[in-house]
């Protein structure tokens, strides 16, 4: 394979000259504007950015919930009709099912893409194992702390091994350490694997100290104002966010928000 | 036991309150009836309704155990026809804009006053009485079922949506369990509406039953009859009552769990 083939092959998700546009009672919302975004295959994508400029939308867009009113977003090089093959999602609400136990919770992935539940058991329990949920597996999520049931919900999103892995602000709701945690276990999880991942947060650090790269949007009309590439080795411990470099890379997102008049955190 | 302990057994235990309210009212009205002595017609003593009932308890029994099946039989009615309606209703648009809206109509109709058409169309007898019941029980039921049906988390139907799950899927393993406190404070409702249907088609369908005893005693003016009915259906209806709470306790453990502080 030459190079050119090589680059192609490597950009997993595509999508060009986005746009979305909701009706509504009192006119139409523009939700999206020309978006264009090159997702590489393996790459941990942050998406920063106020409330209201789109970022849900986008990752439902990609997820095959929404359609795009204009442009297209090929997976694969394959053109976007529903929701793409293997693809876990976690939201801000965990989702869990109060009626069944966090490991019924977990294999109801598999139940919903039709495959045997039996045969995801083993891995499940791997799963549950590795967030720290060993023994939790036969308790309801009542009985569970926020940060554990949010670790239920990416278990649950990566049982069938998804290649892309869509997060809309899924640690937004916890406490600042329970945070913390999850960014260190969602990097370790994530890295030496091939999964890519669009994470989408309020956080700047959160999203410095995840990402391969950050995409900053702005609000009215929803789009992509800047993004660059994150720098920094891996494993990266948390307190890199202490280092010069990492924040040069939060500046650079605070200082983009503050001329937008959007400053936040 | 000492004091203190039966205190805190009154504090805690709120059903014991409820029995020693109903113990307190019973010698109160016992002690009022024979201080004031008012004619039997219009009061008469929880003692003398004791002795009535009996003086024939089989005729009370027999005609309660009528009440209950009819109550039993329609509440069973209304809760398997008021799922399947509340199903139909969430998954078709036709039925939501038709029948749901009929529903929503006719249910602020006072729906006991259409009881006498029913024995016009059904005769006097238990057909009627049961069609009376299940007119009053399955509202409450579907209403119910159908919000608690509607009110999933649309993540939850985005997640399930992204993973392509079916139809079927989304219904019976997101849906239906969701709804299923719902249908229970419907079926609540339900149970004590049954019981309020089944007595009203006993007043207009006649035949028997605890309704059908009311309003005979009424006719001979036998008001201590009267109340043994009365206190039969009390009875009856705590019961019930009760028998759905135990039911729901063992199927959502999930749900009474959490609105239950473990005391
Ligand atoms: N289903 C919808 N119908 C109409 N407008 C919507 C809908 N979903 C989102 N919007 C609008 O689109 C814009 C972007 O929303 P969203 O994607 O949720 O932003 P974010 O996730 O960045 O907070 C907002 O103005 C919002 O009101
Ligand atoms: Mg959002």
């Amino acid at each position: 394979m030459n190079m050119i083939a090589n680059r192609i092959a490597d950009t997993y998700l595509q999508v060009r000259g986005a746009g979305k546009t909701y009706p509504s009672k009192h006119g139409s919302v523009v939700a999206l504007s020309d978006i264009n975004l090159d997702v590489r295959l393996g790459q941990f994508n942050s998406i920063v950015g106020p409330s209201g400029c789109g970022k849900s939308t986008l990752l439902k867009c990609i997820a095959g919930l929404e359609n795009i009113t204009s442009g297209n977003i090929t997976v694969s090089g394959k053109p976007l009709i529903g929701p793409p093959d293997r693809m876990g999602v976690v939201f801000q609400r965990d989702v869990l099912l109060d009626w069944r136990t966090i490991l019924d919770n977990v294999l109801l992935q598999a139940e919903f893409l039709g495959h045997p539940r039996e045969q995801y058991r083993d891995r499940a329990m791997q799963l549950l194992e590795r967030f720290g949920l060993k023994g939790y597996e036969k308790r309801h999520p009542w009985e569970l702390s926020g940060g554990m049931r949010q670790r239920a919900s990416i278990c649950r999103a990566l049982l069938c091994d998804p290649d892309l892995l869509l997060m809309d602000e899924p640690f937004g709701a916890l406490d600042a350490m329970t945070r913390d945690d999850l960014n260190v276990e969602l990097a370790r999880i994530w890295q030496g694997t091939n999964k890519t991942v669009i994470f989408i947060t309020h956080s700047i650090s959160e999203a410095v100290f995840l990402a391969d790269r950050v995409v900053m949007m702005s609000r009215g009309p929803g789009r992509i104002v800047d993004m660059f590439d994150v720098d920094l080795p891996r494993p990266r411990p948390l307190s890199v966010r202490e280092t010069d470099p990492f924040g040069v890379y939060a500046q650079r997102i605070r200082h983009h928000f503050a001329e937008l008049g959007v400053l936040h955190e | 036991m000492t004091n203190g302990f039966i205190a805190k057994f009154m504090r805690d235990s709120r059903s014991l309150d409820i029995v020693l309210v109903l113990i307190g009212s019973i010698l109160l009205w016992e002690v009022v009836v024979r201080i004031f002595n008012p004619p039997a017609i219009i009061l008469p003593a929880p003692s003398a309704i004791w002795a009535a009932f009996l003086q024939s308890p089989w005729i009370f029994v027999r005609n309660m155990l009528h009440t209950l099946s009819t109550t039993a039989i329609a509440f069973a009615i209304s809760v398997g026809l008021g799922v399947i309606l509340a199903v139909g209703i969430v998954q078709s648009r036709f039925l939501e804009r038709t029948v749901y809206t009929l529903l929503i109509a006719v249910n602020s109709v006072p729906k006991v006053a259409l009881a006498p058409l029913f024995v016009i169309w059904l005769g006097t007898g238990a057909s009627s009485q049961l069609a009376v019941a299940v007119m009053l029980a399955i509202f409450p039921i579907v209403i119910n079922t159908v919000l608690g049906l509607r009110s999933v988390d649309p993540d939850m139907l985005n997640l399930a949506k992204a993973t392509r799950a079916s139809k079927f899927d989304i219904i019976y393993k997101i849906r239906i369990p969701n709804a299923l406190p719902s249908l229970f404070s419907g079926m609540k409702v339900g149970i004590s509406f049954a019981l309020v249907g089944a007595i009203v088609g006993e007043f207009v369908a006649g035949g028997r039953g605890l309704g059908f005893l009311v309003l005979t005693a009424q006719g001979q003016f036998d008001t201590t009859r009267v109340f043994v009915s009365l206190v039969l259906l009390g009875v009856m209806g705590t019961i019930l009552f009760y028998a759905v709470d135990v039911m729901e306790r063992i199927a959502l453990p999930w749900h009474t769990s959490q609105r239950q502080p473990t005391t």
